[in-house]
């Protein structure tokens, strides 16, 4: 009985100790060479593997920015400039700044504002919706509302608004990864700078309709009036296939669009005041008034030279 | 003789079917027709007319847009106003034609008298050519190109031409009415598509809820003396006309997955079909009519109706002729309660295929979906073999490649699984998406090989 014991105790001792010079010996033998950094990158990255970046996670953006050696095209959006200061640390190189982004809904079709003229009764998702039908209000482009988005986002970002039926984006939650825009079958949602202090103008709505059938079924759709794009100073407002479109990085945040937009399709938020649209109505009026009054001699001139 | 059926799956619903002893009555014309360019399945028919020409009802107004695909013709006489986007009943943008009527002036060469025609026509191209020419699809539902199917690829031989007079969907009764009234029309019909398909034997199944309609057939095809013809009685089991499932009732075969009747030596027509290809042929009378029905459990008795209409007619249209939308419809379908779509915009029009306008009430709305508690009634329903609950599942995890393994590719959406689950899960909206994801896979697929 004893001797059993002891006889199991040293095949197994001597059989361990065989075995793991064996191991050591194929560990040294074919040791792959990895690159310290990725590790430290890895551990830098905010670790959500959400795919923002266009790599498959995590450790595939390190890989990647390692093999590269610079951050030329590799951008953290969850992180951001912060992180990817770090991360630039790490490896020695410059990170371009990035404007942070954030997910925009360019709809505002709300319950009042866009009559359902039929129910729908199938699988609550929007892609299978969109599939099925041009949606249950009399507008082909807007939100569905059956919450594709909320169900994409990793953060928690998103959330129904039950008073509208549209949803809502936190913004302070938001990490700009993309994943909404991807799983929008309408193409309603966009990514859009942020902005100084949050503060930004978009056109939420992309009807494109012709004015009055896109009016017909949506009181606050984009009818493709134009107005917007002739107010615009700064050249940001281009109107195409009867829908306006604000370019961020051109928009000076004057809101003169908002303020002349007739059917309110045109957004501002974060402002720290409240949009006096009559002033700024008077204020354009003036500089209109006052272009022609210059204009106006030259005129007169030229026709006395006739 | 026993009654026949399919081997696996299928449901008994109620057949509902209110208005059977309407006779069918003729729509008249309204003041603008808009006619579809997306009317058949395949490639979208290009228009050949410009805006203000002048048509004739039966004129060419579009060509095929591609090997499988139709013309069509204009259904009225009048002016083209105007070409361009129009919504459909489901509410998507398709391209229409819109013509304003302006009487009642028929193109020529086409024969408008009521006589019968029985002598078929010897040359097979010919047949083919007329059946082409005339736009005719496949009236079952699918809208198929006729001409396509009953030209089936060298080295297929077809055994037998299967005359599908089911309808096995609950309400619709335009298949029954032509079938009482256009009797001898469709058994010639029958007889120049056997011809074509270089005389092989024609059995037409009819389900045993239609005993007139089972015994005029009988009737017709012994006073017109068509040996090879014969009446099969099919059990009332929806999907009865599911094209495999009466393939499997009348020959006892089953199509393999991914593949055609044609390889079982099939070839399943349905009776509307065999109606328009005898006026086809023997009228030179292009494809521009149908019948349809408009019915539904609130809608009273006596508003119950079979119009035999224009195509092209917008449903409102028809829906205002026959009195109005009932206050108490919840949901408008176009087709049968089982795989009829809903109406989304009743401005939308008709098209070849439209069989019906189905008001139903509240007891047919949607209730709140439950968690599957795993009975398997849907696999039990289902009469093509598959899992429903598994290819829910499997889609809405995203994994195409089980979805193919589990053949979600064979569904052919009747809809039984959706109507025998206790937890009423939307599995047929699930299973319809998975579908499209795998057949896009297996298109991609054989693009490459």
């Amino acid at each position: 009985m004893t001797n059993t014991i002891i006889w199991t105790v040293v095949i197994l001792t001597a059989l361990g100790l065989v075995l793991s010079l064996v191991l050591y010996w194929i560990a040294r033998k074919f040791k792959v060479e990895e690159d310290p950094r990725i590790d430290d990158i890895e551990k830098t990255l905010p670790g959500a593997n959400c795919g923002g970046c266009g790599f498959a996670g995590c450790r595939a953006f390190a890989d990647a920015a390692v093999k590269a050696g610079n951050l030329d095209a590799n951008y953290c959006p969850v992180g951001g400039a912060e992180v990817m200061k770090k991360v630039a640390v790490i490896l020695g190189c410059e990170v371009k700044e990035a404007a942070p982004m954030v997910a925009v809904v360019r709809c505002n079709g709300t319950c009042d504002a866009r009559p359902r003229i039929n129910t729908y009764e199938g699988e609550r998702s929007c892609k299978v919706k969109a599939a099925l039908y041009g949606g249950d209000t009399g507008c082909l482009f807007g939100c569905l509302g059956c919450g594709d988005c909320v169900a994409a986002c990793q953060f928690g970002a998103l959330s129904m608004n039950p008073a509208t039926g549209l949803p809502s984006v936190d913004e302070s939650k938001c990490t700009a990864c993309g994943k909404c825009v991807a799983a929008c079958p309408k193409c309603i949602i966009e990514l859009r700078s942020k902005g100084p202090r949050g503060m930004r103008e978009y056109v939420s709505c992309t009807n494109k309709d012709k004015g009055p059938v896109a009016r017909k079924s949506c009181s606050s759709a984009c009818i493709g009036c134009g107005i917007c794009e002739k107010t615009c100073q700064h050249g940001a407002i281009t109107v195409a296939d009867n829908v306006a479109y604000i370019d961020f990085t051109k928009c000076k945040l004057c809101r003169e669009c908002e303020a002349v937009c007739p059917t309110g399709a045109i957004h501002g938020v974060n402002f720290p005041k409240e949009l006096d649209k009559e002033a700024v109505k008077k204020r354009i009026a003036d500089r209109k008034a006052k272009a022609a009054a210059t204009v106006q001699p030259e005129a007169k001139k030229e026709a006395e030279n006739v | 003789m026993s009654k026949l059926t399919f081997s696996i799956g299928g449901i008994h619903p109620a057949d509902s079917k209110i208005a059977r002893e309407r006779k069918i009555e003729v729509l008249p014309l309204p003041d603008r027709v808009y006619v579809s360019m997306f009317q058949h399945l395949g490639a979208m028919a290009k228009p050949v007319v410009a805006v203000g020409d002048a048509v004739k009802a039966g004129q060419i107004i579009a060509e095929p847009g591609g090997f499988i695909s139709a013309y069509i013709h204009s259904p009225v006489s009048g002016t083209v106003r105007s070409i361009g986007p129009r919504k459909d009943l489901a509410g998507f943008m398709q391209m229409h034609i819109e013509i304003e009527v302006q009487g009642d002036e028929w193109a020529e060469g086409i024969d408008l008298t009521t006589d019968l025609v029985t002598s078929v026509p010897e040359d097979r191209d010919f047949i083919l050519d007329r059946i082409k020419m005339n736009g005719v699809v496949g009236l079952g539902g699918a809208t198929f190109p006729t001409h396509v199917k009953l030209n089936p690829p060298p080295g297929k031989v077809a055994e037998c031409l299967i005359l599908n007079g089911a309808e096995c969907e609950p309400y619709l009764t335009s298949d029954y009415r032509i079938l009482l009234e256009r009797t001898d029309e469709i058994v010639v019909g029958a007889a120049i598509m056997q011809k074509v398909l270089g005389g092989c034997r024609c059995v037409i199944g009819i389900e045993e809820n239609k005993p007139e309609a089972i015994a005029a057939v009988r009737a017709s095809v012994a006073r017109l003396g068509y040996p090879s013809m014969e009446v099969a009685v099919l059990k009332k089991r929806y999907p009865q006309g599911g094209e495999k499932q009466l393939i499997d009732a009348v020959m006892h075969r089953q199509v393999k997955s991914g593949g055609l009747p044609i390889d079982v030596g099939a070839v399943v027509q349905n009776v509307a079909t065999s109606l328009a290809v005898y006026e086809a042929v023997q009228k030179n009378k292009p494809l521009v009519t149908n019948v349809l029905t408009v019915t539904g459990d609130v809608l009273a008795p006596d508003r119950q109706h079979n119009y035999l209409f224009r195509i092209g007619v917008p449903l409102s249209f028809i829906a205002q002729y026959a009195g109005g939308v009932p206050e108490d419809a919840v949901k408008i379908v176009s087709g049968g309660p089982m795989m009829g779509k809903a109406i989304a915009n009743l401005d939308a029009t008709t098209v070849k295929g439209s069989s019906s306008i189905l008001y139903l009430g509240g007891k047919t709305s949607r209730k709140e979906e439950g968690p599957c508690i795993r009975c398997g009634r849907c696999a039990d329903a289902c009469p093509m073999g598959l899992e429903p609950f598994l290819l829910k599942s499997l889609y809405r995890a995203g994994d195409v490649p089980a979805l193919e393994q589990n053949a979600a590719q064979d569904c052919i959406e009747c809809g039984c699984c959706q109507y025998s689950c206790p937890s009423y899960i939307p599995l047929l909206d699930n299973i319809r998406m998975a579908k499209g994801q795998v057949m896009a896979v297996i298109r991609a697929r054989n693009a490459k090989k």
